[in-house]
């Protein structure tokens, strides 16, 4: 009796020491390919993961259910707040209260605000890609869903007219995306209505790009500007063309 | 058991007061115990976990810095590590593992894992350099006490597996483990309430020195005196949970105010 009790007890241990190692091992080895959308005014992600002391009252805060913690299945990121606009878009309310719970600043007032007055137009979630392979308005068919519901239309989404040349009588209605206006409220990915949609809210820091300051575009008044007290004086050395020549290459 | 009951309704009753205000809509509590709003107007914050922030470089406002300063200033005065033994829910599942290992008589078991007692002290000042170094609130990134509280007060079913690897780690791996070799936090308190003034104090005229006491005692080495010597426990890595008061059958220990200037 004693020995069964002996075994019973070593498999009780074995099983339980075997499920929380695998439990700890599945969550150490998975990758963290998980893309988080943050709420209005999230600095960005670097910083907001320095700031961000994971109380959640910005959820608490959000009247529409939008936002959720991320949970265990999102590694080291585990408490912090994202949305997915494809479940519950960012509706913009005007009074921002996730930004206004925030007690770290992680969501920072600053950048959604114009002259000190709250300014949600000026949320940069993200930014709406559209995938013009499936997205129906760029096949020919009439589908303006995601241009209708923008909360900013005809500023961050626009429709472009094209002629379409396969049946030569019709026109395209194509959705373009301002990047410069779009909040990445999430609100097109909503209503897109292809089974995976089309247009999707994707962080900025992955999708956009960034020029050198050398291009002046001529077209906007004063931005020659910008390069006013640059050193234009670019010290050429007058031999460098004379050896390139008389060197063996040529 | 009197302190034991009055304890566990204090832990239980914290993260009700935080589930019913984050869930119904009550300005009673919201947040978690990370950061919380009192009454929609006071806010109160984790000084381990703002003193992370601000190492990893956040500019962080001033209402939550006031509110991590009350929190400190509370813990550091009352007794010591107050928050481990009557405010984290980690406490409840490792009490639990300590009572399942004897009741299923494992304790007699050898550990798995054999750590130092200093292990939290070195795990603490690593994380303290570490959120400096990778501009990351360290510990808030793995943190099971987070993980833990924050899955219980937003009801992710999640938290059950955390738990349990809790409860099997300190039943198997290393006894009392999470809080009493581990937990950065509770390192932290306890060096914050160093000089606090509610302490266990011990008669030793009334002991008839049957060591139950140190059985139950979470942190056996803070009771050192008990037998030897009277006085009061001056090592503030006890919990303050008031076990040793709870099974002396001669009234031998009691919590009483502790007089620094006399300790001098």
């Amino acid at each position: 009796m004693q020995n069964r009790r002996e075994v019973l007890k070593f498999g009780l241990k074995a099983v339980a020491l075997a499920a929380a190692g695998s439990f700890v091992w599945t969550k150490a080895v998975k990758a963290d390919k998980l893309v988080l959308l943050r709420p209005p005014g999230a600095k960005n992600e670097s910083e907001f993961l320095a700031s961000c002391i994971r109380c959640g009252l910005c959820v608490e805060a959000c009247p529409f259910d939008t936002l959720k913690l991320a949970t265990l299945s999102s590694g080291v990121a585990n408490g912090t707040p994202h949305f997915t606009p494809r479940e519950t878009p960012c509706k913009l309310c005007e009074d921002i209260p996730c930004v206004v719970a925030c007690p770290t600043n992680a969501l920072d007032k600053i950048l959604v605000s114009t002259n000190g007055e709250l300014d949600i137009n000026k949320a940069r979630m993200g930014v709406a890609m559209i995938d013009t392979h499936s997205c129906i308005a760029y096949w020919g068919i009439r589908c303006d869903a995601c241009y209708r519901d923008c909360p900013l239309i005809d500023k961050a989404l626009k429709l472009e007219y094209r002629r379409n040349e396969r049946t030569a009588k019709h026109a395209f209605l194509l959705p373009v995306v301002d990047m410069d206006v779009c909040t990445g409220c999430g609100v097109c990915e909503r209503v897109c209505i292809t089974q995976n949609p089309a247009i999707k809210i994707m962080p900025r820091d992955i999708v956009m790009g960034s020029v050198d300051q050398n291009y002046v575009k001529g077209w906007v008044e004063g931005d020659e500007k910008r390069l006013e007290g640059v050193d234009t004086n670019i010290k050429l050395d007058i031999n460098k063309a004379k050896d390139y020549l008389n060197d063996g290459e040529l | 058991m009197k302190i034991l009951l009055f304890r566990r309704l204090t832990q239980i009753l914290i993260l009700v007061a935080f589930i019913v205000s984050n869930h119904y809509g009550l300005k009673l509590l919201l947040g978690d115990l990370s950061a919380s709003s009192l009454f929609g107007a006071i806010t109160f914050a984790d000084p381990f976990a703002l003193l992370q922030l601000i190492l990893a470089g956040a500019s962080v406002g001033m209402s939550v810095i006031i509110g991590a300063v009350i929190v400190a200033i509370l813990y550091a005065v009352i007794a010591p590590r107050a928050f481990c033994a009557w405010v984290c829910p980690v406490n409840l599942f490792t009490d639990m593992a300590a009572k399942l290992r004897e009741k299923l008589g494992f304790n007699k078991d050898a550990k798995l894992l054999n750590l130092p007692k200093n292990t939290r002290y070195y795990l603490l000042l690593a994380i303290l350099v570490f959120s400096a170094l990778l501009s990351l609130p360290v510990f808030e990134s793995v943190s099971f006490v987070g993980m833990v509280q924050r899955g219980i007060i937003y009801l992710d079913i999640f938290v059950l597996a955390a738990i349990f690897v809790i409860i099997v780690f300190d039943m198997f791996v290393l006894p009392r483990g999470i809080c009493g070799y581990i937990c950065p936090l509770g390192a932290f308190y306890a060096l914050l309430s160093k000089f606090s003034l509610i302490r266990i104090s011990h008669d030793l005229s009334k002991c008839n020195k049957c060591a139950k006491c140190l059985k139950a005692c979470p942190e056996p080495q803070v009771l050192s005196m008990v037998g030897h010597k009277s006085g009061f426990v001056t090592n503030s890595e006890c919990i303050s949970c008031g076990r040793c008061i709870d099974v002396c059958n001669d009234d031998a220990m009691k919590f009483s105010i502790r007089n620094l200037k006399e300790e001098r």
